[in-house]
């Protein structure tokens, strides 16, 4: 175990990325080693307060899942370090109080056997899909007692009434007409409320959350938005929400960092990062935001192009091809470090 | 409305928390859990036996099967009530009345005897079960092995999936009746090792890779992923995850199974390579090494009931199993719903 306790970790920080690489391997074969590889997540840096949340917003494809997959332990990284501070996570004991935080830190790579149990009460995910991420054969009660039972906390009896408890935090009352039906029986809303029953029902410290309403009816997602905010800020749970829409971001989190193939491009306090969009593609970004009013013009959005996979790609910066700003330098120069442009506000551009 | 966690004997819980709701006792929530399954169980069944019944040749394999397995039952009863053992045991009995054998249809003997003096019918009825045993233990090994074997190749992958897939190609690759041949050559093939054999043969063979197709598929569904975050290890992902969902397929795979193994029983027998006492393959067997097959359709009751036995039989699990794809496999359906 890899205690870290005098690394830097920022003061009070639950977790903290540094130079987070996950590259794929395009083409392997049993008998043949992959030549090249889709950076997927490169270099990405970023830390996450206890009870705080981070929205991590970019188009399809740019990675921003992974880097969810990656701080759950559903998959490993090629290179760069994972700190937590989770509670219980350090020794094998779980402490009375769970907002306590002298822990030290641990890397997650380090993390495994006994260790990784504990790590899996403290991280838990919600994933985007209420309809394929619960097993079609599990009633209710057995999706939302699997983290309890396969790591055997609580006989059947606290564990029934565990999930009749967190079903009724959830929203899905009376949770007895609930506990055991099957998920085809419930609608997209109500299964997207058990899967955010089964990420809390082990009282977790963090939760990413993979666009856990872009499947959903619009009209049921103000109201998954609502609980998951006032769960979390409930329970103390810090969260990771991954998503497209920068208004899900802005209305769910407290800071958002914007993903562009692989490197976080921007990140800063929400609203700081919406008033002054600093990175040419945040900019683009906030543009093509559908205004309400039939109305209004707006600039279209100065970008061109799209985004390709980043299969071995030049090392420039990554989003040369499409910026509006790109200069020679840019051309020539590797992709640019992430400065801090204003308090709080880190920009990875050489041109702002 | 809202309140933090708390619950007796799961860490994070607040020391001396209220017992739960009273009417919620262990037995009674095992009990619901349990009412829950069958429920689920029951409703698909339901569903899965719709679509079933809507394929005629489902039906008319059912009826085939039903019929066959009557015949089973019949003969234990009839040995018990009407038919004197002398006479009517399938393999040491013999027909005193009769003036030559073999004898042909008579009241006394429906299906006449055969060139030994035993008598047909009986003899049918008395191998229908061992058949049927046959079939299903064949099918049950043939799934096990193949089940297993397709979800650990697909849940582990690499080196693992490539050596029970090459492995299969390899069965594949071999003549199945050659080889039973060559091993009843070197080894004494009763049924149960006749079903052993041709189960772990199929096990390991082309199901094992119609499986593990499936399981691949089943594999990538987030629900697996889920069940990793709440912390199940392999085995509970491959149990409680991947193989009940494969079970489906299984069954179908199933009925092709008994198919072949009642063929490939039929083949060794009447080439007489088999160490058993009946069945269909031994009475086409010895009416063969009496001469009578070469007599066309004049003794005609020792080959045709036998065959034909052979025959509905196997067609109706295949039947069955075809019928079975359709409930399994919902793009084969005609109805769309």
């Amino acid at each position: 175990m890899a205690i870290t306790g005098t690394e830097p970790l920022h003061t009070g920080a639950l977790l903290s990325v540094a130079g987070l690489t996950k590259r794929f391997p395009v083409g392997r074969h049993l008998f043949r080693k992959a030549t090249s590889f889709i950076h997927a997540v490169d270099d990405v840096t970023f830390d996450l307060e206890p009870g705080g949340s981070l929205g991590l917003v970019g188009e399809s494809g740019c990675g921003k899942t992974t880097v969810g997959k990656l701080l759950v332990k559903l998959l490993e990284p090629t290179s760069g370090e994972i700190l937590f501070r989770l509670p219980g996570l350090a020794d094998h004991a779980v402490p009375d109080d769970p907002s306590e935080l002298n822990e030290p830190a641990v890397d997650s790579a380090s993390i495994e056997g006994r260790q990784l149990r504990a790590f899996r009460r403290r991280a838990q995910m919600i994933f985007q899909d209420p309809y394929e991420s619960m097993n079609p054969r599990r009633t209710i009660y057995d999706t939302i007692a699997e983290p309890l039972s396969v790591q055997g906390m609580g006989t059947l009896l606290d564990r029934v009434d565990r999930v009749s408890e967190i079903l009724d935090q959830v929203g899905l009352t009376p949770p007895a007409t609930f506990l055991f039906r099957h998920p085809h029986e419930l609608s997209g809303g109500q299964r997207q409320r058990v899967a955010i029953a089964r990420a809390l029902v082990v009282g977790p410290s963090f939760v990413v959350a993979d666009e856990p309403t872009s499947m959903l009816d619009v009209s049921s997602r103000t109201g998954i938005m609502n609980l998951m905010q006032g769960l979390a800020q409930d329970l103390g749970v810090a969260y990771l929400y991954v998503t497209h829409d920068l208004a899900v971001a802005r209305y769910m989190c407290h800071r958002i960092a914007v993903m562009y193939s692989g490197k976080i491009v921007e990140i800063g306090e929400t609203e700081e990062l919406l008033k002054n969009p600093r990175h040419p593609y945040t900019r683009a970004l906030l543009s093509a935001v559908p205004l309400p009013d039939p109305g209004s013009t707006r600039e279209p959005p100065d970008i061109r192009g799209e985004l390709t996979a980043p299969i071995d790609p030049p090392a420039r910066c990554r989003f040369f091809d499409r910026c509006p700003m790109a200069t020679e330098n840019c051309r020539t120069s590797p992709h640019p470090p992430t400065e801090e442009k204003s308090p709080g506000h880190w920009v990875a551009c050489y041109e702002v | 409305m809202i309140t933090p966690p708390n619950y007796p004997g799961i860490p994070g819980a607040s020391p001396g928390t209220p017992p739960g709701p009273p009417d919620l006792d262990v037995g009674n929530s095992r009990f619901r859990l349990a009412l829950a399954r069958i429920r689920l169980a029951w409703r698909s069944f339901r569903g899965a036996w719709s679509i079933y019944l809507e394929s005629r040749i489902g039906v008319l394999s059912l009826l085939i099967i039903g019929m066959f397995a009557l015949m089973a039952v019949a003969h234990p009863v009839l040995m018990l009530t009407i038919w004197d053992s002398g006479t009517y045991d399938p393999v040491t009995g013999y027909a005193f009345g009769q003036s030559q054998q073999p004898a042909s249809p008579s009241w006394r003997h429906p299906l006449g005897t055969d060139p030994l003096g035993r008598d047909v019918l009986s003899q049918l009825l008395w191998s229908t079960r061992s058949e049927f045993v046959l079939g299903i233990t064949a099918a049950l090994v043939t799934v096990a092995i193949a089940t297993t074997v397709g979800a650990v190749a697909a849940y582990y992958g690499g080196i693992i999936d490539a050596f029970f897939m090459r492995l299969a190609d390899l069965i594949i690759a071999l003549p199945g009746i050659s080889l039973l041949i060559v091993l009843s050559a070197l080894f004494k093939l009763n049924l149960f090792y006749l079903a052993l054999v041709i189960g772990v043969l199929g096990g390991f063979g082309g199901t094992a890779i119609i499986l593990k197709s499936q399981a691949l598929s089943i594999k990538v569904k987030p629900y697996i992923e889920a069940a990793r975050v709440a912390g199940g290890g392999h085995f509970h992902i491959i149990l409680v995850h991947i193989i009940p969902n494969l079970l489906p397929l299984s069954l179908l795979y199933m009925m092709f199974t008994v198919t072949s193994a009642i063929f490939a029983e039929a083949v060794l027998s009447f080439l007489g390579l088999l160490d058993v006492r009946m069945s269909w393959g031994i009475m086409i067997h010895t009416a063969n090494t009496g001469g009578y097959l070469m007599g066309g359709t004049r003794y005609w009751w020792l080959v045709v009931p036998a065959g034909a036995s052979i025959t509905l039989l196997c067609s109706a699990f295949y039947m069955g199993g075809r019928a079975l794809d359709e409930v399994v496999n919902p793009r084969l359906r005609r109805r769309h719903d």
